[in-house]
């Protein structure tokens, strides 16, 4: 049996422990209320700009649409693009996005399509490279801004779309966390590009006058559009990650009070047996007496 | 008698309220628009979004970059991807 001193230093080294997620646990729910606000506020935007696309994408179609939206005629070369977390400490959220990629990429390739990525955010890069050598080259770094905002998105999005002008793809998949509550946030996958036809509302409102033309606004919207889907991953990115910081922390809380009660009551145990020990030999030596 | 305006960027809801006129300077000229304006839909450049409340008031300008303005049944919207009040 460890000895009272080990004991002591033991339950110590839990606390501090515990003091520490339990910091983490209260500054991830501070930052989630924070990051839940955000992502609310985008969404009358996003919900806004797609109903405009639908209205728009119904009236250009065929050969004048432009390839953002009609692709460029190939989907041999798929790029995913993995949105991850820059830190730690948040569960198993980032295992989950990385094997949600991994999983697309191995359907992808059994249809015998290319797969590469592109990566943002850090905690994905070591586990797909080891899976996928060769093929993560491109990524984003978030991990020097505090909260990517629209900026960021912007970044991202206008590379991407820059990469599919240069034809070193054809086709984009978006992999990211969808923010459900801090217990649940599922990774899922979206198609970024060429930009999915939106469901065109079938009532063909009062005639819109356009300027310039619809196509010249299209093409304008597309590249808008794949940038607020890009915001949106990271909007959500932010929640999810501290969602689940906060459940993978409060676990963590409550897991070092169980082993502080265990090892509390070991340490009281051996000092008890400790001091009866001390006393049968007293008691002994004065019996001898 | 008055046009629904809403203002809305990445971020938030930058406004939402009943005007009198609003002023939007689009890619192919400025154009104010009114209550009962016919369904129009334009992209804007950078420049100023121009308020007016009430009938002959002094406008409030909103410097917006990079987006479009869609005039509906229920009103103005300018949908910008950067906004300085």
């Amino acid at each position: 049996m460890a000895s009272l001193k080990e004991l002591k230093g033991r339950i110590n080294s839990v606390k501090s422990t515990q003091k520490i997620t339990k910091a983490k646990q209260m500054v991830a729910a501070a930052k989630l209320r924070k990051a839940q606000a955000a992502a609310e506020a985008a969404r009358p935007y996003a919900t806004r700009l797609s109903a405009v696309m639908a209205s728009l994408a119904g009236k250009v179609s065929g050969d004048s649409a432009p390839k953002l939206l009609a692709g460029n005629g190939s989907d041999k070369r798929h790029l995913l693009v993995v949105v991850n977390t820059d830190k730690g400490l948040c569960g198993g959220l980032n295992s989950n996005i990385v094997k949600e990629a991994r999983n697309q990429a191995r359907a992808l390739e059994a249809q015998g399509k290319d797969v590469s990525f592109y990566l943002v955010g850090k905690k994905g890069r070591a586990p797909l490279s080891r899976d996928f050598p060769g093929k993560t080259g491109e990524g984003f770094d978030t991990g020097n801004v505090r909260t990517p905002g629209f900026t960021e998105a912007e970044a991202i999005a206008a590379e991407l779309v820059a990469l599919f002008d240069a034809g070193m793809f054809d086709v984009a998949h978006l992999i990211a966390p969808v923010f459900k509550s801090a217990l649940a946030q599922d990774p899922v996958t979206q198609q970024l590009i060429p930009v999915p036809a939106p469901a065109t509302s079938a009532a063909a409102d009062a005639v819109v006058e356009y300027e310039p033309d619809e196509e010249a606004i299209l093409a304008e919207l597309l590249p808008r559009y794949v940038k607020t889907q890009v915001f949106g991953a990271l909007l959500e990115r932010e929640a999810s990650e501290q969602g689940a910081s906060m459940t993978a922390m409060d676990n963590a809380t409550r897991n070092a009070g169980d082993l502080i009660n265990k090892l509390t009551i070991q340490y009281n145990r051996s000092r008890q047996a400790a001091i009866t020990t001390e006393l049968i030999e007293i008691i002994a030596g004065a019996e001898a007496l | 008698m008055a046009l629904h305006f809403e203002l809305v960027t990445p971020a938030k809801l930058v406004r939402s309220e009943d005007v009198y006129m609003v002023v939007v300077p689009g890619t192919e000229g400025e154009f104010g628009v009114l209550e009962g304006h016919a369904p129009f839909m334009s992209t804007i450049r950078d420049g100023a979004v121009q308020v007016f409340r009430t009938a002959g008031a002094a406008p409030e300008t909103i410097q917006v970059r990079g987006g479009f303005a869609e005039v509906g049944e229920n009103g103005l919207t300018v949908l910008a991807e950067h906004v300085e009040a």
